[in-house]
């Protein structure tokens, strides 16, 4: 029901750009004041999140610790599983955020009885993580070239990067197979797999249906459909110097394809989305292991009752007198 | 045609078919994460049910079938199944499926179409009055992991306790935790 | 399932098939199934801490005699802890339910219920958490994965959040980090509110208040227990050892579980510190007050741990030690890893601690002024300060079973394994995925170690168990080394069903037996009494 549910979403906020646009004509709606609008939800949202993430507290030092812990000078600690300085704590994170390191763990491959090497099933859940963000990180910074005259270097070179097979005019981009087959990947894995289906919720399918259509309307635009892209990138320039402008003769699919990605936009700072941030928040990561060397504070602390050595000693001195051990009070 | 190069011959498949039978015993996101057998220590309870048919299997199509060993590898499976929410009829129901999956093989393969020798049909009876047997065996396997497991908590409070015990003269108020 | 009362035939038999349709894990309710869960606490435990709603209660009645306003306490109770935890506010959020951390979990590998999986564990609570407090939750309800906070939604998180061991394995393989550890200790204090505690971890929490340890025992009888002891190790040894308690001036403090003064095999590791204390010359003392490490306050509440460890630093202070030097225990050291100087500190009354015997800084303890014995004597061996004979521990075949608390919440690997290799010649390691960080649970972790819930806790051993079955099988391993005094408890057991025939040991059990001492008789038995094989002994 979940997964119908969220593929109808999709399919509907296609139907209604189809009608905003073609039907009523609201190019305007579309085209300007939605991408303002999803722009600010997300940058509110996500900040109003990492803001009220922030408020909380940390009472407690606890980094989940994966390795030798700093210890006798003579044994080796292993600084990033179990880091004692912020160094290491730097550099877990690093490795934790760029290379998904905890979910690589998972796929070690071992070595079991005679000569056969095993490999956990989730090194595919690791590789289309990463083939899935990575592409996307790429996409999006690929498409700064909409929003920049000149074209910065390293946007150009990344586009350079991304063709290098020059396959085809216009040009493939290697990143745009890459996230279809890991997008289809990690909803096999939800709608297959019996494990993973009973975890999913509705709001797990929607964002892949999402992304996945914002990639194949991206894709039918550009191989296919070829929209103007002159016109587009009057639309988009007219956006981030705030003189919105509307050129004729656009084609239907920019209009959708824009409005998933503001959806996305939107639609960001509600959902587990925001793990994007709150994974350099999580306490179990980004706290180093050394409470021995340096003290945390509590910062909710409060006095609590407690039962003092004098009542203990009241209630049991005669015992304790009588079996020899030392007391306070004779 | 001689039953147990019958069953030799179609041991992968009959081993297949009886382990998906027992992994239906268990909730389905569960039997299929059960039935990946990557890795005997990320997944215990589906190796050793895996690996434990097995030995079953080949201890009883074995001529002179070792009870001691059978009962062994059948432990091994049925003390899992007797911690697991089944009853004592489904902890051990598991070999019965054997018995159906037989019956299927030789059914599908028509060998008792075909003439049946009389040798045939004695080693037919022979092969599931030992799977009766394995049920026999299995049953009092299940009963004596029950008792186990209620001995275990007898003795397991008292080995907490133990040093107390012994010199239970100089404890003045008894502990408040149950020896039982 | 059980389909106990007329006995179907064996056709039927063989075809039951528990496959239920696919249906949402919300609209499966909760079921008790007998030996999955633990007794009620009562209510005289509850008061003796000044805990809310005391009251004769059972997991298996319908009623559960709540307050009328039970569902309001809950609800202010998360709202209050999403600002008091950073964890829980986050791990609330951020899970994208990949499914990593699923089979990471020992009760969900040796059991197979779906709702053992940790991500389910935590969405259990996480349901609640999006109906109250989040917009997508308040407006679009089950589609946003919310649901309604009921009698029978608490009814589930507590059977399962007394089902959980708090061992953060899940945590180790999660991208982030989440915790279900952490989860499941603030579900707790939620279900605490409510007075929805367990008897066997509410008698230690009541006992540990009164006396300083999980028995209730008094300072006579602790004493009196380890004059037990020194008869013992003189017998054994032919010298007689001398301790003191609660001697002022003293240099250091020792604090153990007092599990390994009462129970066997724990009082073996009791006496192997001893003999080595007496050893080296230690000028230490024990504390009948703080003569327990362990707190099963960790499993109730923050506020009753940290009500249960105030007499750790307060009678290093009233003593006058400079450094605590702290026993073979696991959650004991997550406490005093993670959160006693927080609690209690900052202990600016004791002295950095500096190892008498060789002189080495522990400058990793330098804050808390609380060293761990396994790096205390892996020190002393790596200075060559004691004459160990490690043939007298020839008869065993060693594997070490790391503790779920010491590996990931502290991360003392290398200092347990030094020791063991330098008092045993034959050690075998368990298979890579199974040890270290990626360590399984006994199973009995967390105050779940009680008699009533054995099922669970043989199901939930039992990936720990078939790794000790490999090596058992491999290389005829025979006894199961550790540092936690609840594996001591609860490890025996285990092996008794899975694998009978390997014993269980604390890792100074094992010193003791191979310390040589000065003066000493010619040793014939062990630590426990037995004839040691191959020196005069039998055999
Ligand atoms: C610092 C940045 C980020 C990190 C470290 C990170 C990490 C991860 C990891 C480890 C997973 C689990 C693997 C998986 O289920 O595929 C995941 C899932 C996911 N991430 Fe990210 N992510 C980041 C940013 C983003 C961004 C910017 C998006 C934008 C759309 C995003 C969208 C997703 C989605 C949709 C999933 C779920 C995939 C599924 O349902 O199977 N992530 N992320
Ligand atoms: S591994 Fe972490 S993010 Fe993935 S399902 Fe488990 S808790 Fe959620
Ligand atoms: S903390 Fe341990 S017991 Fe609890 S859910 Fe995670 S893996 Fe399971």
């Amino acid at each position: 029901m979940g997964i119908l549910f969220s593929f109808a979403v999709v399919i509907a906020i296609v139907l209604i750009v189809f009608a905003g646009v073609r039907g009523a004509g609201l190019n305007y709606l579309f085209a300007i004041i939605i991408p303002y609008l999803a722009l600010l939800t997300f940058i509110i949202g996500v900040t109003y999140r990492v803001f009220n993430w922030g408020r909380s507290a940390v009472p407690f030092r606890v980094p989940t610790t994966g390795g030798q812990q700093f210890t006798l000078p003579w044994i080796k600690s292993n600084k990033l599983d179990n880091p004692h300085t912020s160094y290491g704590v730097i550099g877990r994170m690093i490795l934790e955020v760029l290379l998904f390191r905890s979910l690589f763990r998972n796929t070690k491959a071992e070595l079991h009885d005679g000569p056969r090497l095993v490999y956990g099933s989730e090194k595919l859940l690791w590789l289309a993580a990463i083939a899935f963000h990575y592409s996307f990180l790429v996409i999006l910074l690929r498409h700064l070239r909409f929003f920049t005259v000149p074209v910065p270097t390293p946007i150009q070179f990344l586009e350079f990067v991304d063709s290098f097979f020059q396959v085809g005019a216009p040009l493939v981009y290697i990143t745009n197979f890459v996230i279809v087959i890991a997008l289809l990947f990690l909803l096999y894995r939800r709608l297959g797999m019996p494990q993973i289906k009973y975890i999913s919720l509705p709001s797990d399918y929607f964002p892949l249906f999402l992304i996945l259509a914002i990639v194949l309307s991206g894709i039918y635009m550009r191989y296919f459909d070829k929209v103007d892209i002159v016109g587009v990138k009057q639309i988009t320039m007219g956006l981030v110097s705030f003189r919105p402008t509307i050129p004729d003769g656009i084609g239907i699919i920019f209009y959708i394809h824009l409005t998933l990605v503001c959806t996305l936009f939107a639609y960001f700072p509600f959902s587990k989305l925001v793990h994007m941030a709150g994974v350099f928040l999580s306490p179990t990561r980004n706290l180093a292991n050394n409470n021995r060397m340096q003290r945390h504070v509590n910062p909710w602390d409060y006095p609590i009752k407690v039962r003092s050595y004098d009542d203990y000693e009241n209630e049991f001195r005669e015992k304790m007198k009588k079996a020899g051990i030392p007391v306070e009070k004779e | 045609m001689n039953l147990r190069n019958f069953l030799t011959e179609k041991k992968t498949l009959i081993l297949s078919k009886w382990f998906n039978l027992i992994l239906d015993t268990y909730p389905p996101e569960t039997a299929k994460f059960f039935r990946n057998q990557d890795d005997p220590f990320r997944n215990p309870v589906g190796s050793t049910i895996f690996v434990g048919i097995e030995k079953i299997f080949d201890e009883i199509i074995k001529e002179k079938t070792d009870v001691a060993k059978l009962s062994i590898f059948l432990e091994e499976i049925i003390k899992i199944r007797a911690v697991q929410d089944f009853s004592a009829s489904q902890a051990i129901a598991f070999i019965f499926s054997f018995k159906d999956i037989l019956k299927d093989e030789i059914n599908q393969a028509d060998l008792l179409q075909k003439p049946a020798t009389k040798e045939f049909l004695m080693d037919l009876h022979d092969f599931q009055s030992k799977i009766d047997l394995a049920a026999l065996i299995s049953f009092d396997i299940y009963m004596k992991c029950r008792e186990k497991l209620y001995e275990l908590k007898a003795n397991e409070a008292k080995k907490m306790t133990y040093r107390l015990l012994q010199q239970a003269k100089l404890i003045v108020e008894s502990p408040e935790r149950d020896i039982n | 399932m059980a389909t106990k009362g007329k006995p179907p035939k064996p056709e039927e038999l063989s075809k039951i098939s528990y496959t239920p349709p696919q249906r949402n894990w919300m609209d499966i309710p909760v079921e008790f199934k007998p030996g999955m869960y633990c007794h009620a606490t009562r209510p005289k435990y509850l008061e003796a801490v000044g805990m809310p709603f005391p009251r004769d209660w059972s997991p298996a009645d319908a009623d559960w005699k709540l307050p009328d306003n039970w569902k309001e306490i809950i609800l202010q109770g998360i709202k209050e802890r999403l600002m008091k935890y950073r964890t829980f506010h986050v791990f609330m959020d951020i899970c994208v339910r990949c499914g990593a951390c699923a089979d990471k979990c020992h009760f969900f590998l040796g059991g197979g219920d779906p709702k053992n999986m940790p991500v389910l564990r935590a969405e259990l609570l996480r349901s609640v958490y999006r109906k109250y407090f989040t917009t997508s939750g308040k407006i679009f309800g089950k589609a946003a994965g919310a649901r309604e906070l009921t009698e029978d939604v608490l009814k589930e998180i507590w059977y399962y959040y007394f089902q959980c061991t708090e061992c953060r394995r899940c945590s180790l393989f999660c991208p982030y980090g989440i915790d279900q550890a952490e989860i499941t200790i603030i579900g707790r204090e939620l279900l605490n509110l409510l007075g929805l505690n367990l008897d066997w971890i509410m008698g230690p929490v009541a006992n540990s208040y009164r006396t300083g340890n999980h028995l209730g025992l008094e300072p006579h009888t602790i004493k009196a227990n380890i004059d037990f002891m020194l008869d013992d190790i003189e017998t054994i040894t032919g010298i007689r050892v001398e301790t003191t308690f609660n001697r002022k001036g003293a240099e250091i403090l020792f604090i153990g579980p007092s599990g390994d003064l009462f129970g066997v095999p724990g009082n073996y590791v009791t006496m192997g510190e001893l003999m080595l204390f007496h050893e080296i010359g230690l000028d230490y003392t024990w504390s009948t007050m703080a003569c327990e490490g362990g707190n099963f306050g960790f499993f109730t509440s923050m506020e009753v741990a940290k009500k249960l460890y105030y007499k750790i630093y307060s009678e290093a202070k009233r003593l006058g030690v400079k450094w605590i030097l702290g026993g073979e225990c696991g959650h004991q050291w997550r406490l005093m890893n993670q959160y006693a100087d927080t609690w209690w500190g900052p202990p600016d009354f004791l002295e950095e601690p500096v190892s008498p015997i060789t002189g080495t800084k522990f400058e990793n303890a330098k804050g808390s002024k609380i060293v761990h014995i396994t790096e205390f004597t892996a020190d002393l061996i790596k200075h060559g300060k004691l004459k160990l004979d490690k043939s007298r521990n020839d008869h065993l075949k060693v594997t070490f079973h790391d503790s779920c608390n010491t590996s990931r919440a502290m991360g003392i690997f290398e200092e347990p394994r030094y020791i063991i290799k330098n008092v045993c010649n034959h050690f075998y390691e368990m298979p890579e995925s199974t040890i270290r960080e990626k360590t399984f649970c006994c199973g009995s972790g967390s105050g779940l170690n009680a008699g009533e819930n054995i099922e669970l806790r043989m199901r939930g051993g039992f990936p720990r168990a078939n790794a000790v079955k490999y090596v058992r099988e491999k290389f005829g391993v025979n006894m199961l080394a550790n540092i936690c005094a609840i594996d001591r408890a609860a490890l025996p057991t285990l092996m008794d069903y899975w694998n009978p025939g390997v014993d269980v040991c604390g890792v100074h059990e094992l010193l003791g037996n191979a310390l040589v001492m000065t003066g000493e008789i010619e040793r014939t038995l062990d630590l426990r009494g037995e004839p040691l094989p191959g020196k005069g002994g039998a055999e």
